[in-house]
């Protein structure tokens, strides 16, 4: 557990690396469990799937509980896509602009408006939902896509305004007032000094926005009616209506959560930084 | 630095605000007038499907808190957080502390434990409650490693459900714990270990009264996001057990949409964060 000492011998060292490496295995089966559990049921037969036990490997994997889901599941797919792409972008516009002011522009009070904005994102939406559905169908936007595009731009607010906030704090005030000196407005500054350095900011709200919105089931499933579904109510519902399809309810969790999956072994470093920012000091 | 305009548009120094004012318009309406209107709707006798604004007072509160689901509800959601919290925490840094050894395939492993966060936990629920179906699941796994007294009806039994979503959520969210307190562990600096090994410190003394103390922080933070979602657990609760069986691991939330609850579940998720969040204003202030 603890570090080698100085004094230690090679062989305490090697003994403390052994106990290190067998407990970091075990932590890491129980991580790994629910995906082997996942794929190997997923490659079962339904005959399969109901005499053999989760953790047997299939005698004959095939991939027909795939082609099984991805036919009730593959129009909320679509849905998420349209849903996701359009929310992301916009929130991380509204993000970085908010992050900008905030941090480059520090009026009277700015960090009260931070803060007062944050909360936001902490409150249990179970406290806003009714006004929220009212709201909706005042606007005609309930029941579809465009309604939650709306509800997961306006509550990703403060987390990607938090996260830009962090980022543009770290730009030195000298680089805008050089280019205040040269006659840039505020917009010019945002445009030509900060916009082109907020690369790394953009992978890490997109990536964050993207995730959450992805895989968010309260807001889905409340505003939206079955043809309009995310794959997550989907997927809900997929489980609950082939209830002892387990090796199809398996191949469907494994398609919803295969896109943050993949973004997260390609980007995972920009992941957890997003992860971290949610717990206010990036 | 303030807002001067120099040399161009007057108008400039009201850009800043232009910039941020559909931001706010649209928090003030969709957060702060929200929670108003559901506050407004918990105190009045609605019922059905057409508003009806008939002043109740506070007799929804008092009606709801006599009742036996709602009081079951709140411990079951005390219960939940608790477990949920220790066990993420202590997860969460025995992990930390095992990969801050500077072993080899540290990034490998630190993958695999933060890997279950990407993921929703809509997916979570379908597998875990595949994991603890009573004939097929875990249970086999546990004959055949001759742990078969650890055997139980998980998700089916009103005792042992709530264990149940414990293990899923830990699992599903314990990485994030992980994270923070390496993050934690790595920015000890050296010198201070060595200073303590210099004074005679044991490593097992170093750990108690050096590193855990700096830990302390961490821990708190932990406790207030991981808290603030327990509360909140709405889509692994509704996907694995729709509050069942009997209502044992049904949480407020879960239980019908009144305002009023809403309203106390405000309530217990604001006890946790306006403090946090008026300490780390504090802290910008002063910076």
């Amino acid at each position: 557990m603890s570090a080698v000492r100085a004094v230690a011998g090679r062989r305490a060292f090697r003994v403390s690396r052994l106990v290190t490496y067998a407990l970091l295995l075990v932590v890491a089966v129980f991580y790994l469990l629910p995906i082997y559990v996942i794929v190997a049921t997923a490659l079962k037969s339904f005959i399969e799937v109901s005499h053999t036990t989760p953790w047997q490997l299939p005698t004959a994997p095939s991939l027909s509980s795939f082609t099984d889901a991805l036919s009730t599941l593959s129009p909320s797919f679509i849905n998420s896509i349209l849903l996701v792409a359009p929310a992301t972008i916009l929130s991380a516009l509204l993000g970085s602009l908010n992050g900008y002011v905030l941090s480059k522009w520090r009026f009277r009070g700015a960090d009260l408006v931070f803060t007062l904005l944050l909360f936001g994102m902490f409150i249990p939406y179970q406290s806003i939902l009714l006004p929220l559905v009212l709201v909706l169908q005042k606007l005609q936007l309930y029941g579809g896509i465009p309604g939650l595009v709306l509800t997961h731009v306006v509550y990703g607010i403060p987390i990607t305004t938090l996260i830009f906030r962090n980022y543009y704090a770290a730009v030195p005030s000298e680089l805008i007032e050089a280019a205040r000196i040269d006659g840039a407005s505020v917009l010019g500054v945002y445009r030509h000094v900060l916009l082109p350095i907020s690369m790394p900011g953009f992978v890490v709200v997109l990536i964050w926005q993207f995730t959450s919105i992805w895989n968010e089931f309260l807001f889905a499933v409340t505003l939206t009616l079955p043809d309009q579904w995310p794959i997550t109510v989907a997927l809900n519902g997929l489980a609950g209506s082939l209830l002892a399809h387990y090796e199809i309810q398996m191949a469907g969790a494994l398609l919803t959560a295969l896109p943050p999956l993949v973004i997260y072994v390609v980007l995972g470093r920009y992941f957890i930084r997003g992860l971290l920012a949610g717990a206010l000091k990036g | 630095m303030r807002g001067r305009s120099l040399g161009s548009f007057s108008w400039d120094r009201f850009t800043p605000f232009l910039l941020i004012a559909p931001s706010i318009v649209l928090i003030v309406i969709f957060v702060y007038g929200f929670i108003g209107y559901t506050a407004f709707v918990s105190t009045t006798t609605w019922y059905g499907i057409a508003p009806d604004y008939t002043s109740a007072g506070l007799s929804q509160y008092v009606d709801l808190f006599g009742l036996p689901r709602f009081q079951a509800d709140i411990s079951n959601t005390i219960e939940f957080t608790v477990l949920f919290l220790a066990a993420c925490i202590l997860l969460g840094f025995g992990s930390a502390v095992l990969l801050d050894q500077h072993v080899r395939g540290t990034i490998f492993f630190q993958n695999i434990f933060l890997f279950p966060l990407a993921i929703s936990f809509v997916v979570t629920g379908t597998v875990w409650r595949w994991i603890f179906n009573p004939n097929f699941g875990i249970n086999l796994l546990l004959d055949d490693v001759h742990l078969g007294f650890l055997k139980s009806p998980w998700l089916a039994d009103t005792r042992t459900a709530l264990f149940g979503l414990v293990i899923a959520a830990t699992w599903q969210m314990s990485g994030f714990c992980m994270a923070m307190f390496l993050a934690g562990l790595r920015a000890i600096p050296d010198e201070l270990r060595e200073a303590a090994r210099v004074d005679g410190a044991t490593e097992g003394r170093l750990f108690l009264h050096v590193i855990l103390p700096l830990m302390r922080p961490i821990t708190l933070s932990a406790v207030i996001i991981l808290g603030h979602i327990s509360l909140k657990i709405f889509d692994l609760v509704y996907v694995m057990t729709f509050g069942g069986p009997g209502f044992a691991t049904d949480m407020p939330n879960l239980y019908g949409r009144g305002a009023a609850i809403a309203m106390v579940l405000l309530f217990m998720v604001a006890l946790l964060i306006v403090p946090y969040l008026v300490w780390s204003l504090r802290q910008e202030v002063e910076r």
